[in-house]
């Protein structure tokens, strides 16, 4: 029975196999595609809008400025894009900043000088962060809602560690080095620069971060190949709430205080500064230089409103006309890469 | 029992020479088909037959490319599946549509909601659908509850309610009894006789011919897309009906095998006495390395859920596998993969592909820690290995960059195979490997699982095209319901004597 070869006309293909010619070439870690070509251009256009209405916009001085107010939100945002590629969100990260900020200026721990502050920063957020990781990956708890838990009663505790005040910080070494500058570039600058290299790094260079892309991208398909995707995503959410950490060093540092209120509605400029970066919100696809210019961008509109002395409810109109403009432009982008 | 029904000579439906095609498929390739009303009407066929496009054409889903449907005698077209439902033709799925959440009523009256200036209105939903549910012998079920907390009996129950609710001339169903215990079946066959004394026609699509001989007035077989016999009564021999839909025409010369290096006693793979509740128990088997052992059976009965037990995907209840003589944690892909067991899952798509990510990323996917020195990424052997790869399994084009998507069905799952070449796999689990893959490629693959198995690997193939299990393995094991029928050399067996076996209920072996 086996080799019954009765050929009929109908049911024999004799077509060749399928061979696909147009080559859309393009592959997770090549970072210049057609998109972040005009995310860049964006970006050099609203620079020139800034330097056209007032001369001092690309000033040294302003560009110091608009760098150190981007970078806090911007190693929160590389936290951010690992967990959006990983398929999940983190609602949280404004909290954990606010949470990390009051734990590391509270009287208690300013005493033991500037490292155990950070170091606490880097704990408080680690282990926010691992909370999430673990109720989400073994508790099966679904992303939005762990983090929407971890968003509610980590600014909760913030509040509670702080009673509400603003804890200045005393410890003149911490604001000394933090606030100062290596190599003429302030420091802030510099803790940007490395997250977001060891984080492209770590994403686009390691297994880890094939991992990463891999169950955002298929979870089943990563699942049987053998990959601990738990463990990953726990890790994931881990990286996400140690950047919070660093953020909140960032943030204190600023601001010379700790307070509950800080890093409010962080979660909503990382998650815009991602989405506009390229980054698919459903996983699997996305890129570290995407989220940068996202951040960026934000800057940039907001250092033009606020040098030029505008309404901010303008900006925040401003800031949602860029967020559907950038998103429409990837639909129609990989709408053309489709076909 | 086929006589207590009694069929008029109305002819309600007559389709002829229906020919549908889809990209590299003629899924059917003239088919004719009379129901009349008040008769149950069987459809009978192997998977692939095009049993389901077939339904698909009568419920409105697919259109035609050529032939003619009347309806009652007047040229029909099912443009859409609202338009067949208008005409009176309403289709119970094998997968129910229901919508878990809703209510029996809301389910019933989906899309045509009885409302009262543009108002829902419940309470006659409500008394239609209780008056319908005792219809069906069912008056305990209320209209009220959500269908997702009904047993797959209550559900189908609401499925044929939803058909009865359009007033429909004409019910198709789709495997109705695959869900259901034999009570069930008992109450779901009265309800079906009650549908045809009041003139309502059943088309009814089974693999289990007892249920055929017990309810079915005629049958209509199909094979390969076409009609190959109407009209039989359904008393028709099983022998005849098996021989109708066997033999069916094989679209690939399967390659032989050139050397049959079957290394006696070297077994690999030894699975005893493995079982998971609900799903399969008590199955045996062992795999020498260059051997083939094909699993035949129908769709569910339990031969993917083997293999990804094996694998380690889903956890065993009892049993044990051991490769190479050492036994292998349950419950663990990690642990079979580090073993040399590799999977080509049945959803290549869902299960197996990153579809957006290139054909390199995807091949090492498994090899992620040989494939890196302390957690950086290789990437010049891996673009290098997975090349290499590609040209073995001739995929074209070989280039590592490029996406998955790019490539055609037959290529994905050269890539789903490459990623389990790269580690020198000695176990190749492979669950429908030419699903959705056209003929040329199908031959490659056919010749690729050959190649496998002259390099020493044990490899499992699971299909569920007879021919296809039969023309590649050494060995084959026949599964029905979870259970392991036979297993025999491949030459011991015939598609005829594997369908028999398959097809619960036919008495007669042939």
């Amino acid at each position: 029975m086996s080799d019954v070869s009765e050929k009929s006309p109908s049911t024999v293909d004799n077509r060749p196999p399928a061979v696909q010619t147009a080559p859309p070439k393009k592959s997770g870690g090549f970072p210049l595609d057609i998109r972040l070509t005009i995310l860049i251009g964006v970006l050099v256009a609203l620079c020139i809008v800034g330097y056209a209405l007032n001369s001092t916009f690309l000033g040294e001085n302003n560009v110091s400025i608009m760098l150190r107010l981007a970078a806090a939100i911007g190693v929160v945002s590389v936290g951010m894009t690992f967990v959006i590629i990983s398929g999940g969100i983190d609602l949280s990260v404004g909290s954990m900043v606010a949470l990390s900020s009051v734990w590391m200026t509270t009287l208690a721990t300013q005493e033991y000088g500037p490292w155990v502050m950070v170091l606490c920063a880097l704990l408080v957020g680690l282990g926010a962060g691992l909370i999430n990781g673990v109720l989400i990956s073994y508790g099966k708890v679904v992303p939005f809602i762990a983090t929407l838990a971890m968003y509610a009663s980590a600014r909760g505790l913030a509040e509670r560690l702080s009673e509400r005040q603003t804890q200045v910080v005393r410890e003149q070494g911490f604001l000394d080095f933090f606030r100062g500058d290596l190599l003429g570039i302030p420091v802030l600058i510099w803790m940007l620069a490395v997250v977001f290299v060891v984080g492209w790094i770590l994403l686009n260079r390691t297994t880890f971060g094939r991992r990463t892309f891999a169950i955002g991208g298929n979870t089943e398909a990563a699942r049987l190949a053998g990959i601990n995707v738990k463990l990953h995503t726990a890790m994931v959410y881990a990286i996400a709430g140690l950047c919070c950490g660093i953020a909140a060093i960032m943030v204190v540092a600023r601001t010379t205080s700790g307070a509950s209120t800080n890093g409010m509605f962080y979660e909503l400029d990382a998650i815009a500064a991602v989405v506009i970066g390229g980054t698919l919100l459903t996983g699997g696809r996305g890129t570290l230089i995407g989220t940068l210019i996202g951040v960026l961008i934000f800057t940039v509109v907001n250092s033009i409103f606020t040098q030029n002395n505008l309404e901010t409810d303008i900006q925040n109109i401003a800031k949602g006309v860029i967020i559907v403009g950038a998103v429409l432009l990837q639909t129609l982008t990989s709408r053309r890469a489709k076909t | 029992m086929s006589t207590a029904s009694d069929p008029t000579d109305e002819v309600l439906l007559t389709m002829s020479g229906i020919v549908k095609t889809f990209p590299g498929v003629r899924a059917l390739d003239g088919v004719d088909l009379e129901v009349r009303a008040g008769e149950v009407h069987c459809l009978l066929g192997q998977n692939g037959a095009g049993k389901s496009t077939l339904i698909k054409v009568l419920s409105g889903a697919h259109q035609p490319d050529e032939g003619a449907i009347l309806w009652r005698s007047t040229p029909a077209r099912l443009t859409s599946p609202d338009a067949a439902l208008r005409l009176g033709v309403a289709t119970m799925y094998q997968e129910l549509d229901l919508v878990e959440g809703l209510s029996v009523a809301e389910n019933i009256f989906l899309g045509h909601e009885p409302s009262r200036f543009g108002f829902s209105n419940r309470g006659s939903a409500r008394r239609q659908a209780r008056e319908l549910m005792r219809r069906l012998g069912h008056p305990e079920i209320p209209p009220g509850r959500e269908v997702g907390l009904l047993s797959a009996a209550g559900q189908q129950l609401v499925s044929m309610a939803r058909a009865l609710a359009h007033d429909a001339k004409l019910i198709i169903m789709d495997e109705p009894t695959a869900a259901l215990a034999a009570d069930e079946v008992d109450n779901l066959f009265r309800v079906v006789e009650d549908l045809t004394d009041d003139g309502v026609a059943v088309v009814y699509i089974s693999h289990r011919l007892d249920e055929i001989r017990r309810i079915g007035d005629r049958v209509t077989v199909l094979k390969d897309g076409r009609t190959v016999g109407t009209n039989l009564p359904a008393d028709t021999p099983t022998a005849d009906l098996v021989n109708l839909m066997s033999g069916r025409m094989v679209e690939t010369v399967f390659p032989l095998r050139e050397v049959t290096t079957v290394d006696e006693g070297n077994e690999v793979l030894t699975v005893t006495g493995l079982s998971r509740k609900g799903e399969f128990s008590d199955v045996s088997f062992t795999v020498r390395a260059g051997e083939i052992l094909g699993i035949a059976g129908l769709v569910g009965a339990g031969r993917s859920e083997v293999l990804e037990t094996v694998y380690g995907a889903r956890k065993s209840d009892a049993g044990m596998v051991t490769i190479g003589g050492r036994r292998l944690r349950p419950g663990s892909v990690s642990a079979a993969v580090a073993a040399g067991i590799g999977l080509a899952p049945e959803e290549r798509k869902s299960q197996a592909l990153l579809l957006d990510q290139s054909v390199a990323n995807n091949v090492t996917l498994a090899s992620l820690p040989e494939y890196s020195r302390f957690g950086f990424a290789d990437r010049g052997r891996e673009l290098r290995d997975s090349r290499a790869t590609l040209e073995r399994l001739d995929m074209r084009p070989a280039d590592p960059r490029r996406l998955v998507r790019t490539f055609s069905g037959g290529n994905q799952q050269k890539a789903v195979v490459a990623r389990w070449l790269v580690r020198d796999c000695k176990v190749l689990l492979l669950d429908e490997p030419t699903r959705g893959v056209d003929v040329g490629a199908r031959a490659e693959l056919y010749r690729l699982i050959h190649e496998l198995a002259a390099a020493g690997v044990a490899v499992v193939l699971v299909s569920s095209e007879v021919p296809e299990v039969l023309g590649l393995s050494d060995r084959v094991l026949v599964m029905r319901e979870g259970r392991v029928l036979t297993e025999a050399p491949a030459k011991e067996l015939t598609e005829a004597s594997i369908l028999d076996m398959v097809m619960e209920g036919s008495e007669v072996v042939v």
